[in-house]
């Protein structure tokens, strides 16, 4: 082949070309091995992460101008709209959080009647979804805070309609998060209206959740909203996460075929919110019992 | 041999800095998947001119920093990129003498060799991906080919007049 001829007239001309690749390969090697089997390297991905942190901020300025100039020079009819628009959703959230308030009252008196557990309020946060492309194999997104302001792996996301997904890798300033749509995503949910648990599969599509675990005599129809169970540890429980779509129930076959909406809108979202979970934050516990 | 000290090394790491940029600008939903391999094209062009400076090592680092720059496993892309580089280092000389459609026909199956090795690792990873991942950056990548080395040709030819 040409290759071979290539090589024989200019023998040894890059040294120990054959050495480094070899170096090379084995050094992939062992970091692939120590950074899937365990945790070991998420320090040397900070690490690393402090030089591409600037790229990403370049790459994500020319969008937030592009927002910046849209907002600031949006004429002033649109801006009296949104007034008008944001004001009667204001009105309307108020009256909702009054009913809201007397609920939880409500509820608290009755979980001490049942000495349950009070139930504490999760603490939130709101951040940005920097315009950068990550992963390519994946349903990613880049976040705008870091360990610095205390996210944690496996932390959940939502926006104001539901569950985004969760936080799986924390820089010092930036944050990968995998979408509830991602293939490799499972959420433990619950039928709103019945309390019948399992679990919501990502499908790899914004717009389609898939829940194969339910027997063909399941109480499931479309329309019914699922909520997040709280089951598996990462996720609070009750959080909005997708609607029923359809329900094809298959004689021949053991579970039927179920897939959903999700609630949030995973392919538009722009501002987040990070989710301090009373449950899986033992800082966050020893708070709310001061309070 | 084209011999580079400080300022040519410079605007070298600008290049590659410019393409892990547009590894990161984020594009349409159906385009998305046909973004080339900005970063394989631009170290496969500068270790087929220069192979002495940027060689299987500097591959390797690039591969590290795209790695944590797109969330994969660590060491996947160093891997793809230092194999790739190996092979344009071993062919420098022919690179260099190839008409036209021969060399984009060598990029393109360089292209699919890191593509595929991208791919085998996923597979042994248990990470799952549709196959357009894999095969339209390969034709982007072919295509664009020619208008990278013009660009790239320019900057390394002012270099040289410094």
């Amino acid at each position: 082949m040409v290759a071979s001829r290539a090589n024989s007239s200019n023998p040894a001309r890059i040294p120990a070309l054959g050495v480094r690749v070899l170096g090379a390969i084995a050094l992939s090697i062992l970091l692939m091995v120590l950074d899937h089997r365990q945790d070991h390297l998420s320090s040397v991905r900070q690490a690393v992460g402090a030089a591409v942190y600037p790229i990403q901020v370049v790459v994500d300025s020319p969008f937030r101008l592009w927002e910046w100039i849209r907002e600031s020079t949006s004429d002033r009819n649109q801006l009296h709209l949104d007034l008008s628009r944001l004001q009667a959703e204001r009105l309307l959230t108020s009256a909702r959080l009054q009913r809201l308030a007397a609920l939880e009252a409500e509820n608290a008196r009755l979980r001490g009647l049942l000495e349950a557990r009070a139930q504490v309020r999760d603490e939130v946060r709101v951040a940005e979804i920097m315009a950068v492309d990550a992963n390519p194999y994946r349903h990613n997104l880049v976040i705008d805070v870091g360990e610095r302001d205390g996210v944690y792996n496996g932390q959940a996301i939502v926006d104001a309609d539901g569950v985004v997904g969760q936080v799986i890798e924390t820089g010092l300033t930036t944050s990968q998060a995998m979408l509830i749509s991602d293939p490799s995503h499972a959420l433990p949910v619950e039928v709103n209206r019945n309390g019948l648990r399992t679990i919501a599969n990502g499908t790899g599509e914004f717009d389609s959740l898939d829940l194969p675990f339910l027997p063909n005599n399941a109480d499931i129809r479309p329309g019914d909203l699922l909520v997040t169970s709280g089951l598996g540890g990462a996720f609070p429980s009750g959080y909005p996460v997708a609607v029923v779509r359809a329900v094809n129930r298959m004689p021949q076959r053991r579970f039927a075929d179920v897939t959903a909406t999700p609630s949030a809108a995973l392919d538009q979202v722009r501002e987040v919110m990070l989710i301090w979970s009373s449950a899986n934050k033992p800082q966050a516990e020893a708070q709310a019992t001061d309070d | 041999m084209i011999r580079l000290r400080g300022s040519g090394r410079l605007s070298v790491i600008g290049t590659i800095i410019v393409a892990l940029m547009l590894m990161a600008v984020p594009l349409p939903d159906g385009i998305d998947a046909f973004r080339p391999d900005w970063v394989t094209l631009t170290l496969i062009y500068w270790a087929m001119i220069m192979p002495r400076t940027w060689s299987v090592g500097s591959a390797w680092i690039v591969g590290i920093v795209l790695d944590v720059a797109q969330g994969t496993i660590l060491g996947q892309h160093a891997l793809a990129l230092s194999v790739v580089v190996f092979v344009t280092v071993k062919f420098h000389l022919l690179m260099r003498v190839f008409p036209m459609q021969q060399l984009a026909a060598t990029v393109f199956a360089l292209l699919a060799l890191y593509q595929f090795l991208l791919f085998w690792i996923n597979g042994v990873a248990g990470v799952d991906a549709p196959a357009i991942a894999y095969w339209a950056p390969v034709l982007s990548g072919t295509l664009l080919w020619p208008a990278v080395s013009v660009f790239l040709r320019s900057v390394s030819s002012r270099v040289q007049l410094r």
